[in-house]
């Protein structure tokens, strides 16, 4: 249930401007890739054409391929509707469905793909992917409550819960910890670290100590100016881009001298 | 959109304020207490003109009350004013007025049937599937449609309309007339309930629309794209991130319609030929029920003193009606609108930190 | 979408877990010009009319892509494209009563409007031989009573609207009662029938002034109702978004209160309020039933607004229609002329409260 991702040659542009230029990168199954650099560099632009969220934005489109499974994502013909289904996705503030329980939440990915499902199949679902989530301890006693009923870090893990329940290939997480305190953090990082055994996970964040605790692989992403599109600096392990990294550029960032 | 959000900072400031009372009071007397002269002139006009809102308000109940009431209690049977005309046959002011509420609620009705679905269609055209670029343009033509007076709306019913829709009204007589709602000899010119709730349907459209459209852009996007990132196409994402988020904003958008619907006078007075019945039918000519307003439209110039009063006592209860109808859409707009559900979680959740 | 031509192994999309079946990407144009040819088509053998050619178009459109998509793609994409085709449908169906509305009018109206129909009156001519009495349309004391009723009320209710506005943003405190009594208030009025209106100042003013107090200021005062909410409401909108900063600026620099206002938050928000007016001025020029209450209606030029009846341009075109004079024909004219005149002031008043708003917009917008 985890695979590879290939991204090749890819330009990404909002109407003209061109967001993002000449990014290849592989992601390897079962690992943590995590997207780091200055605001407004693309990592985030580049996390959403991988299920193709940026489409949501009129006049987004790229040039270049995705494969995910060696499958283009922007093959013709393909439906990115599809796509999402393969790909979850959780944001940087929690977005549980307002007028849902939390059972329902769970459970609102697979009952858009899968009308019927029995009580018991969905019961076990739900646990199943609390569980995941880590959050069954804290919820089995109140599914039937609203999802907004919860703390921000436990919202999170349900947005969580909700996009595993759907058994994706890659869960994408767009800096899922950055509106959340350091508790709910550290409860988050521990479960990327679990989720990591099942499934392919890419992460942005603006933490690099983040980065570096849950991370396998780290890309570091620039800007040259403002108007100018953004770049893949570095891609390689964590540890050589904290430690050693082979560019400049990147050395400067995660020592914090700019940025 | 800023506006709720308004209300709603100000629902919790209220909330904390009220448990730092002498706070509040401390604060008062400060401002009291720094008012230049003419700070204190200009405060003294526009508090006025505050309080000469509601007093306008309380004149309209107050003059229609004292207006109408001598018809309210006459006896019509022996009052040689109001045994005549067009009030002759009824025995008295209720007889007069419940067949008139029953051909008001009746025709809105069917005017809000017909609204609703197209409304909500608009709604979600602008909001979720037209170009961005274009919903703006798209939305003013739709608000231009609120900007057209109900008098042109009218006119235009007994020309177009009526001959428009005379075949299916002959259809549906025809094959479906044991339905009450279709029976009866269906009308040659056309001047039925059907046409006059066509007519007022595009009338109540904007509001509608205009409403929904705005409750339907408040979704928040997160919430969308998480519908999206689930692999909901549009219509699912619609359905499970924007209606249940947009369903009391849609109510109280359809009610606030029925409002306008009850009150509307011009096109109900120049298209449908009516008499005061208690009837369902809607494609036959003269037995059409009649409304509350253009019952008054229709005989004021024409009416003695007392037949006026009359009138007047019937304008009061549509007023009654239509002021229920608001309150309601305001109760739900305000109570369970956009922000509601999370303002109704942040309560649970506090609920439950101090259980 | 553009896509550069790949030649990995991958690019097959036949073993693509993204793809799936799915129809032709222009399939929605051909299945709706089949549909418009198909229905003209059979249309033609019972007789073609334009409008049932449209709704039977549109439901075999509907019909069409529903079947197609299900049978080819899924039940999902297929509610997914009917969804978007009915919408799409609903919206066309709003436009055409707007633009037959206008349509109608301009048709029928045209011919009437020249200048001795704006500057005269309708004269009444009696012709001794044929015994007919014959008519030459004309709707001045329509205008001048259109101008000076909606004149009046609009100094009315600006002044009260504006004022109140200013006191609900400026001065309640949000814990204020009187300010949520009034916010609810100015909702309850924003809901007011118009009808009611007019019955309110026929009381009024019989009650006060004494029977047949018909006039043109008891007209202003039921548009006063109806529209002083108007213009609380977007006067109050338009104070609200002067930011708090400003305010702030103003009174540490030791300006108190009610010139801060004025001068400051005032002057900020005024392009916003004259095109909320102007609006407000719009909605009640083309109200009809409250000033044919109020005022009732008469085919003499009247003037003097504190006495008698007057007539307004809204109330020539539903009287001209239901109460004609014994010329029924030139008082229909009337009706069309002043309809076609009240829809050109309406569509004026919205230009000008457009064009106010676009000028004197602040310049980052």
């Amino acid at each position: 249930m985890s695979k590879r991702i290939e991204v090749r040659d890819l330009n990404v542009y909002y109407s003209d401007f061109l967001a993002l230029e000449d990014v290849s990168l592989q992601i390897e199954p079962r690992s943590v890739t995590a997207f780091i650099g200055p605001s407004g560099c693309g990592k985030s632009t580049l996390l959403r054409t991988l299920n193709r969220m940026h489409e949501v934005v009129p006049g987004a489109h790229v040039e270049g391929e995705v494969l995910i499974g060696g499958n283009d994502v922007y093959a013709p013909g393909v439906d990115p509707v599809l796509v999402r289904r393969q790909v979850g996705m959780v944001f940087q503030r929690p977005n549980p469905f307002p007028t849902m329980s939390i059972r329902e939440n769970v459970l609102a990915g697979v009952k858009l793909n899968n009308h019927k499902i029995s009580k018991a199949d969905s019961d076990n679902l739900v646990e199943s992917s609390l569980k995941g989530a880590n959050l069954w301890e804290e919820v089995q006693d109140r599914l039937h409550k609203p999802g907004a009923s919860l703390s921000g870090g436990q919202q999170q893990r349900l947005c969580i819960a909700r996009a595993i329940a759907v058994s994706p290939e890659v869960v994408l997480m767009d800096e899922p910890c950055s509106a959340l305190d350091p508790i709910s953090t550290l409860a988050i990082e521990d479960l990327i670290e679990e989720l990591k055994q099942e499934y392919t996970i890419v992460i942005v964040t603006h933490n690099m100590q983040q980065a570096a605790r849950v991370s396998d692989k780290t890309a570091f992403f620039n800007i040259a100016g403002a108007g100018k599109p953004g770049k893949l600096i570095e891609y390689d392990d964590t540890d050589t881009i904290f430690s050693r990294p082979s560019v400049q550029a990147t050395e400067d960032y995660v020592s914090g001298r700019f940025g | 959109m800023s506006d709720s959000k308004i209300v709603d900072t100000a629902a919790r400031s209220s909330t904390a304020s009220a448990k730092s009372a002498p706070l509040e009071g401390r604060r008062a007397r400060r401002r009291a207490s720094t008012l230049s002269t003419g700070d204190r002139v200009f405060l003294g006009f526009t508090t006025g003109s505050a309080l000469l809102i509601m007093l306008i308000l309380a004149g309209v109940a107050i003059f229609l009350i004292v207006k109408a009431l001598p018809a309210i209690v006459a006896d019509w049977p022996t009052d040689p004013e109001l045994h005549a005309g067009p009030t002759l046959a009824f025995g008295n002011f209720w007889a007069y007025v419940a067949p008139l509420l029953w051909g008001t609620l009746w025709v809105s009705a069917i005017a809000i049937v017909i609204a609703t679905p197209v409304a909500i269609g608009i709604a979600l055209f602008i909001s979720h599937y037209s170009p961005r670029r274009l919903a703006g343009i798209l939305g003013s033509l739709v608000d231009l449609l609120a900007a057209v007076p109900s008098v042109v709306f009218g006119l235009w019913g007994i020309i177009v309309i009526r001959p428009f829709l005379r075949p299916l009204g002959d259809f549906l007589n025809h094959y479906l007339g044991w339905i009450p709602i279709f029976a009866g000899q269906p009308s040659s010119t056309g001047s039925t309930i059907l046409a006059g709730s066509v007519v007022l349907a595009v009338m109540i459209l904007p509001i509608i629309t205009s409403i929904s459209r705005e409750v339907f852009l408040q979704t928040p996007r997160l919430n969308e794209e998480a519908a999206l990132a689930l692999g909901a196409t549009q219509w699912e994402m619609i359905r499970v991130a924007v209606f249940p988020y947009a369903r009391s904003g849609m109510v109280s958008a359809i009610l606030l319609g029925l409002g306008r619907a009850l009150g509307e006078t011009m096109a109900i007075a120049l298209i449908i030929s009516p008499s005061i019945v208690f009837s369902v039918r809607i494609l036959t000519e003269g037995g059409n029920s009649q409304t509350i307003a253009a019952n008054i439209a229709l005989n004021f110039p024409i009416a003695t003193s007392l037949q006026r009063d009359a009138l007047i006592g019937t304008g009061l209860l549509l007023f009654v009606v239509s002021f229920g109808v608001n309150i309601l859409a305001r109760y739900i707009l305000g109570a369970t609108g956009p922000g509601a559900a999370s303002r109704r979680a942040r309560r649970e959740k506090k609920a439950a930190l101090s259980a | 979408m553009t896509t550069s031509v790949g030649n990995g192994p991958s690019r097959a999309p036949v073993t693509s877990t993204f793809t799936d079946a799915h129809l032709p990407r222009l399939i929605e144009v051909w299945l709706l010009l089949a549909s418009a040819v198909m229905s003209g088509a059979a249309l033609l053998l019972v007789g073609f009319n334009p409008a049932v050619w449209a709704v039977a178009t549109a439901a075999l459109y509907v019909i069409a892509i529903g079947v197609s998509s299900r049978l080819v793609e899924n039940a999902r994409k297929a509610n997914d494209r009917v969804a978007r085709a009915l919408v799409t449908i609903t919206f066309l169906l709003a436009i055409v009563p707007l633009v037959s509305a206008l349509w109608t009018v301009l048709v029928k109206g045209i011919g009437q409007l020249s200048w001795s129909f704006i500057s005269q009156t309708g004269q009444a001519r009696f012709n001794p031989t044929t015994l007919e009495v014959t008519r030459t349309p004309g709707a001045l004391q329509a205008v001048v009573g259109t101008f000076e009723i909606t004149g009046i009320a609009t100094l009315i209710s600006v002044p009260i609207g504006l004022l109140a506005a200013i006191y609900l943003v400026e001065y309640a405190l949000t814990t204020s009662h009187l300010r949520r009594v009034v916010t609810f208030l100015v909702d309850v009025m924003t809901g007011i029938p118009s009808i009611v209106a007019g019955l309110f100042a026929f009381s009024l003013f019989t009650l006060v002034v004494g029977p047949k107090a018909f006039s043109g200021l008891s007209a202003a005062i039921a548009l006063s109702v109806l529209m002083i909410p108007i213009v609380v409401r977007s006067s109050e909108e338009m104070l609200r978004l002067v930011p708090t900063d400003l305010r702030e600026a103003s009174y540490a620099l030791g300006v108190t209160k009610s010139v801060t206002i004025i001068k400051i938050v005032l002057r900020t928000a005024i392009p916003g309020i004259v095109t909320g007016i102007v609006l407000a001025v719009a909605r009640v020029v083309g109200e009809t039933a409250p000033v044919f209450i109020a005022a009732s209606f008469t085919d003499n030029f009247n003037a003097d607004p504190f006495n008698g009846p007057q007539q307004t341009l809204a109330v020539l075109a539903y009287t001209g229609y239901k109460f004609p004079g014994k010329d029924i024909a030139a008082s229909n004219q009337e009706a069309w002329g002043s309809a076609l005149l009240l829809v050109i002031i309406v569509i004026l008043f919205n230009i000008i409260a457009r064009v106010v708003a676009r000028i004197f917009a602040p310049k980052s917008r």
